[in-house]
């Protein structure tokens, strides 16, 4: 049998896998998706939500890009809430609950509606290197499939193995097997791998919990969402609830903490600081005699219930008998276990920013297998993956988003700079430009970019366009209009904020805290004339952009600042070992990312300030 | 400037300075120091060895002398640089210098571009950024209390107050990142009025200490004096009168406006820098509206400004320019000259001299090292770099800032802002803060995660 040649072979179907294929294919590459298991595509392993504080903003990133984990999520949430909403619109965080089962059915129909992607189920189990480039991968039946590039998304699929209390046993997933071959072959070609930990919690039947003894938590009422596409958003939300363990609780999982894989030592791989397991959290902050639990609806024909907050590796019955000491878990009935598990991933720092691997050509890594954890973080890689994937093959530049572009831009220059020792998600506190990278801006941001490649459609480009017209129409207009303080001060006294005494440019009126757009309009009638033919999203853009006005331009003035570092180029056969006033750290880390810049040398770990200095000085600088 | 960066190469120069004495020294340095004074050298055998090595013997160019020469060898790493090092001390003829630079030039060494050994030393791991800078002030160094305080940066006295600093805003940020990242999880908040209370202390000390500036670049740089006044009244008397009595080096300084003219002196220790006007002395006819313009731009140059009249200058006119003086917000003194010929006070806090009879001039330059500062400095640590002064009063200014946020009820991430960039100019000065520090300083203290 003669089998296709490809242009783009991406391993893995989970959200990077899923992303990466997308891309490449409506870049116009020929793909073929491999996956073990065409039921289970981009499944969601762990906690049935998509976005939070950080993630939020790297999903509407991702669908400004003009990938599809947006679209997928308004598709089939649950529950919809802006996160952070009391701080300011950068920390603002789009959060939804998805149902499990439909986001894994909704990626996959939107894969084969897409033009350019084949499927084949199997496991690879080799890659293809011919002279250093990779060509191809071999499936488990000895089925060589050639391509001028591939992307690896193996999640926690290499030499997975799962540990519940004292058992443990190989699997890339609770009910799915590990994939094994690929971490050998890539050690052999002179790949360093390591070992991650990551955990998850029990599922039970909703049916057995009494509501009644917990929280209820609702969604919001005005549901955003995250596509900057019009999906239709659900009609009704179902609510999550919370509750708390308690002593009792922590007393019975104490004593499994002598069958606990991790206590014993039979986990080597590092777990999230972030995301501890419950017998984690017991044992580092004794001093707590309680801790949040959060319980998820799985779907919305499902009884099953995600504990969110209760991730443990402890053995069974001992996670069964701690679950029923929990308020509202009196009678609860377990469907699955929680469980850790472990697999191989490769340090990111053996990466180029388009993160293509440094030692064999047009093989590409994406989600997890960096060592990353999180499926916006894992989407994120994989859409980049694919477009520079495709963008390599055809001999173009790839595309490389800067720290001050997007959170996708922060993740991956620190995946590559930095490395990271355990699973690596993203916060906003990583970000420098925190104000720059907000939710409502992604496509003003990147629709451009992602239009030039081919990727984002017309309608998405037109629709940005105009966001930015109508926005700067509006600036211009809170600017120029004023008010007399007996038409305002009524208002301004209702939110507490101090009454003028003379006319005020309406812009000036709108930086103060608490006073909004909306909120004016609705107060004077002037302002509703002024402003009402304006959507609300537009409203929206110009307020934020009059309220961090300062900030905005400080921020942009700091990263054209460090953007100067980057043009210092470095170069790349030097040897940092002869720069003796270097910290020998600093000199073993230069020497193994070979910083392209010296702003690219001033992010990677354990080089300090003062050793830029030296790089400074050496280059004449 | 612009160095090289080819730490191959081995270099030379002459380390005294231009012209003939009774000995000059040239100085090589880098691995083929050894290889080319073996080329050139007769006298005693050069042997490797860990300790500082004197040799006598001769110079010569293949078998011409060119003269009778002192070696004093240094092996790498026990050298300035760190590298093969020799000294040559030669006679001090000009000739000479140059024909022994020559030679060694041919025999493979290449000119030093001017600071390139203190680079070397600096790339060599010799000294940090903050020592480096020490360095070129001890050398600049031009008067005693100038040296100690140079000395003093040497042995890394901001860096120890600048850590605690560091340490202390990045536990303040890691409270705010807590709320910002971590928001919807079960953990207790930082109390308001704790961390207003915070903020406060750290900016009370980090502009302590970018206070501490006026006094370090004043004994740095020397402190500028402007004697201001009325034409006719003694302002060249006076100068020249400090001048003679201190038999103090003058040299004229061009400044940045071509009539303004610095002569530099010390008294006790402290260097001043006495700022003059050439074009508006006693000569010039319609001075008085030229003169204000003038005093005003001496003003604004000096850290101390010196007005001087005496008895036939009217009030009004003094008091105008006083006026101006405050507006600087500068210190200043009130000194009537020529007390020998009326001792009618004008001012209630004047003090009265006579510059040409030198009455009372004593008392003037003690009033003088009074306003300059030097006398006491606020804290045991001295901040006389520019640049750590511009981080530092940048850093206050966000604290600054971070305060009346909090007073405005801004949003946190705003807040937050000003927090970073008041840690990232205090890290510009030493060490180094980043996302990664108050991230783990967050899961230390707090259980996050679902």
């Amino acid at each position: 049998m003669n089998y296709p040649e490809y242009d783009v072979i991406v391993v893995g179907a989970g959200h990077a896998g899923c992303e990466a294929a997308a891309a490449a294919a409506n870049m116009g590459s020929k793909v073929l998706l491999i996956t073990m298991n065409m039921e289970v595509m981009a499944k969601m392993s762990c906690n049935p939500a998509m976005g939070g504080v950080a993630k939020g903003q790297i999903l509407r990133e991702i669908d400004a890009l003009g990938g599809y984990s947006g679209i997928v999520t308004d598709k089939t949430m649950i529950q919809f809430r802006m996160l952070n909403k009391s701080k300011g619109p950068a920390m603002w965080s789009p959060r939804a609950q998805s149902d499990r089962m439909l986001f894994s059915q909704e990626w996959r129909k939107l894969l084969e509606q897409t033009p350019n992607v084949d499927m084949w189920q199997e496991m690879v189990k080799e890659l293809i290197v011919e002279d250093g480039v990779c060509v191809g991968v071999v499936t488990n039946l000895g089925i060589p499939y050639r391509s001028k590039s591939v992307v690896l998304t193996n999640g926690t699929f290499l030499n997975g193995l799962i540990h519940i209390g004292e058992k443990q046993f190989g699997g890339g997933r609770a009910g799915e097997g590990a994939a094994r071959g690929i971490t050998e072959q890539l050690v052999s070609l002179g790949f360093v791998s390591g070992r991650m930990k990551t955990g998850t919690p029990p599922r039970v039947d909703g049916r057995s919990l009494d509501y009644s003894k917990m929280e209820v938590q609702y969604g919001d009422e005005d549901v955003v969402g995250f596509s900057y596409k019009n999906i239709d958003k659900p009609l009704h939300q179902r609510p999550c609830h919370i509750t708390y363990t308690n002593q009792e609780v922590h007393d019975v999982l104490k004593t499994g903490f002598d069958k606990s894989p991790m206590f014993a030592g039979r986990i080597q791989g590092l777990g999230p600081r972030y995301c501890p397991s419950i017998e984690d959290k017991i044992n580092r902050f004794a001093e707590r005699d309680r801790h949040q639990v959060f319980v998820e609806p799985e779907g919305w024909d499902t009884v099953e219930v995600y504990v969110n907050g209760f991730s443990t590796s402890l053995p069974e019955q001992v996670q069964y008998e701690a679950l029923r000491k929990i308020p509202g878990f009196e009678n609860a009935k377990m469907f699955r276990p929680g469980y850790a598990i472990e697999y191989d991933y490769f340090p990111p720092t053996q990466l180029n920013a388009s993160l293509e691997t440094k030692l064999v050509k047009n093989l590409f890594f994406a989600g997890q297998i960096n060592g990353t954890t999180g499926y916006e973080e894992a989407a994120s890689q994989g859409i980049m993956a694919g477009i520079n994937a495709h963008l390599t093959i055809n001999g173009k530049d790839p595309l490389v988003l800067s720290r001050d572009e997007a959170y996708i831009g922060v993740l991956i220059d620190d995946l590559i700079n930095k490395g990271t020792d355990e699973p690596y998600r993203m916060f906003t506190s990583r970000a420098e430009y925190r104000i720059l990278l907000r939710q409502d801006n992604a496509d003003i941001r990147l629709t451009e970019k992602s239009y030039l490649l081919g990727l984002a459609d017309e309608s998405r480009y037109q629709r940005v366009k105009e966001k930015i017209a109508k926005s700067e129409e509006i600036v211009d207009l809170l600017k120029k209009s004023s008010v007399l303080p007996d038409m305002v001060n009524p208002y301004l006294l209702s939110m507490e904020s101090a009454e003028i005494t003379q006319r005020t440019k309406l812009d000036k009126i709108l930086s103060r805290p608490h006073i909004t757009i909306l909120g004016l309009m609705d107060a004077i009638p002037s302002i509703h004339i002024l402003l009402q033919e304006f959507e609300k999203e537009f409203l929206e853009q110009a307020e934020i952009h009059i309220k961090y006005e300062g900030y905005i331009l400080r921020e942009k003035e700091m990263a054209n600042k460090l953007h100067k570092l980057e043009e210092v180029k470095l170069p790349t056969n030097l040897d940092y070992s002869s720069i003796k006033s270097l910290s020998m750290e600093a000199r073993i880390k230069l020497n193994q990312i070979k910083p392209q810049t010296i702003g690219q040398a001033s992010r990677i770990s354990g080089v300090s300030p003062a050793d830029i200095s030296v790089l400074m000085v050496f280059m004449g600088r | 400037m612009h160095y090289s960066n080819d730490l191959t190469n081995t270099i030379v120069a002459l380390s005294t300075p231009n012209g003939i004495g009774a000995i000059a020294v040239i100085r090589m340095s880098g691995k083929e120091t050894f290889p080319i004074i073996n080329k050139c050298f007769k006298g005693g055998k050069i042997e490797k060895s860990g300790k500082p090595t004197i040799l006598y013997g001769h110079i010569y160019d293949q078998n011409i002398q060119i003269d009778e020469v002192v070696l004093s060898c240094f092996w790498a790493p026990k050298s300035y640089t760190k590298e093969d090092t020799v000294e040559i001390s030669c006679h001090g003829s000009v000739l000479i210098q140059r024909k022994i630079i020559a030679l060694l030039l041919k025999l493979g060494a290449r000119l030093a571009l001017p600071g390139e050994y203190t680079q070397r030393a600096f790339l060599n791991g010799r000294f940090n950024l903050l020592q480096a800078e020490a360095v070129a002030d001890v050398i600049a160094s031009e008067s005693e209390a100038q040296l100690q305080l140079a000395l003093h940066q040497l042995k890394g006295g901001v860096s120890g107050k600048l850590k605690d600093m560091r340490t202390q805003l990045l536990d303040l940020t890691s409270l705010l990142e807590l709320e910002l990242d971590f928001g919807e999880e079960d953990v207790e908040f930082a109390n308001r009025d704790q961390l207003k209370s915070t903020v406060l202390s750290i900016h009370k000390e980090v502009t302590q200490l970018s206070a501490t500036f006026q006094y370090g670049n004043a004994i740095k740089n020397g402190i500028g004096v402007a004697i201001i006044g009325p034409p006719n009244v003694g302002k060249s008397t006076l100068l020249n009168n400090f001048l003679e009595e201190d038999k103090a080096i003058v040299s004229d300084i061009a400044g940045t406006t071509r009539d303004v003219i610095e002569d530099t002196m010390v008294i006790e220790g402290v260097l001043f820098r006495f700022i003059d006007t050439a074009g508006i002395r006693e000569t010039d006819d319609h001075v008085e509206a030229l003169g204000i313009q003038r005093s005003k731009q001496m003003i604004q140059k000096a850290q101390i400004i010196l007005l001087l009249y005496d008895n036939s200058v009217g009030k009004y006119y003094i008091e105008d320019i006083i006026s101006e003086i405050h507006l600087s917000n500068k210190p200043f003194l009130l000194v009537k000259n020529k007390s020998d010929k009326s001792s009618e006070a004008m001012f209630d806090n004047e003090l009265s001299i006579s510059a040409l009879h030198h009455s009372n001039v004593d008392l003037l330059k003690e009033k003088l090292i009074e306003l300059s500062g030097t006398t006491a400095s606020p804290l045991d640590v001295t901040v006389s770099n520019i640049r750590h002064y511009e981080a530092l009063r940048q850093s206050a200014q966000s604290l600054n800032n971070v305060l009346e946020g909090m007073e405005a009820h801004l949003t946190l991430e705003l807040i937050a802002q000003e927090l970073r960039s008041a840690i990232y100019y205090i890290g510009s000065i030493t060490g180094e803060i980043t996302p990664d520090d108050i991230l783990g300083n967050i899961f230390s203290k707090f259980c996050i995660g679902k």
